[in-house]
């Protein structure tokens, strides 16, 4: 296929472009899609993973329009100071606080990126303190129950004993 | 300047090991991208906030926490030349963010340069190591016991729900990019690459060019690497990538046989060819070089160019880009002189072997 722009090179990128439900097809060589400043998939001056994640983060689960909409790209992260309309332009958070600020618009995003909205790794021992906790009773406690179906009550007890240890831990924080 | 050994030598030590699958895969890498809790993300901080975030994060090594490691050198991007960044983005020690990093950014670099700690990049940490060869829970282990460490020294921003919160949405909760650099010549030449890279893409994973998001592929290199960083533990991410690139060695591997068994003339043919034209051409550009460099690397495996040792390969891989190249001969090279210098660079250290 001829590229549609220059007529003379091969064309070598494909696009399917929507605008408003509307589809144009575009098939051009890299250097007329230069030009034309198209976004090129794979090529540092085009496309990105950013590119990609400010796309989806137009993306309003709310169906909030107009100047609903203008106030929520305004809403500002206390921490650090970036707005929503920032964020979702740049695709990248100012600080940690941003996960908390923006986190109703969050779970959506990373929904669709991962598949998934929760954490399950690596726990830090500093800052993770009580979920680290948490998850060790979790363990320890399937632990115990194959244990007890194994029918080997003795280490099944010790198990019990350190959970309850862990258990209060939690509760004096 | 103590720094000019790691842009002195193209091949870095851990490159000269011995490693498990090295006739398919280059190079197993872990990244981990981590920050402090109570500083912004490099991206928004300001220029004391970011000189915070580094000291504090030199000063693990400095204090001898990282004495395990060996002796590791703090290195301060403003301390480097544009060249000896570029060098250092060739030989994969830090990303182009890292080098673009104008202020504040610092590398913290094992002896063996396959440890290089990244201060200020996209997050205040990123804790990159590589091993030779197919050896992904080896680098993870390593790369999880300096994340360790680490997290000794300084608070991480860690979320209960998110993990570890990172700058950008796609590498939230983990933190962590595993990838394994392979070598797939024989899908190539025998058309099976293009079901065998959407088939990884359809299980979640990525594949890139040799020189991460944006390259090309030139030289059959390729990069596969997870995608998800959320929802899965360490140990799922590691499993999965290293089951699937497992895969995609064995079927690199019966490729290579079949090439052998049906078509062994014309494949001899190939790598002769392109070792006639590395040892005598007059000029080369980049991509030729790293495709003829390819041919080169397959016959090595497949025992067709007795001459020749991965070692020289490795070497050339990093030698023939245009930083290096413009490094060694100690100027500024014009993109001609650059086709000629690296033509006589990989016909001289070719000759040695002939």
């Amino acid at each position: 296929m001829v590229c549609q722009e220059c007529g003379q090179r091969p064309a070598t990128l494909h696009f399917s472009k929507y605008v408003n439900g509307e589809k144009t097809e575009l098939h051009i060589c890299e250097a007329c899609a230069r030009e034309k400043g198209e976004l090129i998939p794979g090529t540092p001056s085009g496309f990105s993973i950013h590119n990609l994640l400010s796309g989806l983060m137009d993306f309003d689960p709310s169906g909030l329009s107009g100047a609903k909409a203008q106030v929520q790209q305004q809403q500002r992260c206390e921490g650090c100071g970036m707005t929503y309309g920032q964020f979702s332009k740049l695709g990248r958070f100012g600080c940690a606080h941003c996960y908390k600020q923006f986190a109703e618009r969050l779970d959506p995003l990373l929904k669709r990126v991962h598949g998934n909205t929760v954490h399950v790794g690596k726990v830090p021992k500093r800052a993770g303190g009580l979920v680290r906790l948490r998850r060790e009773i979790d363990g320890l406690k399937r632990e115990m129950q194959s244990r007890i179906e194994g029918e080997d009550f003795e280490s099944a007890a010790d198990l019990r004993d350190r959970i309850r240890e862990l258990e209060r831990e939690v509760q004096n924080g | 300047m103590g720094n000019r050994k790691y842009t002195a030598e193209a091949l870095s030590p851990w490159m000269k090991e011995d490693a498990p699958d090295r006739d398919v895969v280059l190079s197993s890498r872990v990244r981990i991208a981590r920050n402090l809790r109570h500083l912004p993300f490099p991206m928004m901080a300001s220029a004391s906030q970011a000189s915070d975030a580094m000291d504090r994060l030199l000063m693990v090594n400095e204090s001898g926490r990282l004495n395990g490691l060996g002796e590791v050198s703090s290195i301060r991007l403003s301390e480097l030349s544009e060249l000896e960044k570029q060098v250092l983005v060739e030989k994969h020690l830090i990303s182009p963010a890292l080098a673009n990093q104008a202020q504040h950014a610092a590398l913290m670099l094992g002896p063996g340069e396959d440890v290089s700690l990244m201060v200020n990049e996209e997050d205040h940490l990123r804790i990159q190591c590589l091993h030779a060869g197919f050896q992904l829970k080896e680098t993870w282990d390593t790369a999880s016991k300096i994340d360790d460490i680490f997290e000794e020294a300084v608070d991480y921003a860690f979320d209960e729900k998110y993990g570890f919160l990172t700058s950008c949405p796609t590498n939230v909760g983990t933190g962590i990019r595993a990838s394994v650099m392979m070598h797939l010549p024989a899908l190539v030449i025998t058309g099976q690459i293009n079901r065998i890279l959407s088939a990884v893409t359809q299980v979640g994973l990525a594949v890139r060019g040799m020189y991460g998001e944006g390259s090309e592929a030139t030289g059959n290199l390729f990069q596969v690497s997870n995608q998800i960083t959320l929802g899965q533990s360490e140990a799922e991410i590691i499993d999965h990538l290293h089951a699937v690139a497992r895969q995609i060695i064995e079927h690199e591997k019966a490729a290579r046989a079949k090439l052998m068994g049906e078509s062994r003339l014309k494949v001899e043919d190939r790598i002769k060819r392109s070792f006639g034209i590395l040892s005598y051409a007059a000029v080369i550009d980049a991509k030729e070089a790293s495709q003829r460099l390819s041919d080169l690397r397959l016959g090595v495996h497949l025992g067709l160019l007795p001459g020749v040792d991965e070692g020289t390969l490795n070497e050339l891989l990093v030698s023939i880009q245009p930083g290096y190249l413009q490094q060694a001969y100690g100027e500024a090279l014009s993109p001609e002189q650059r086709d000629m210098t690296r033509a006589q660079m990989i016909s001289s250290r070719l000759a040695t072997h002939a």
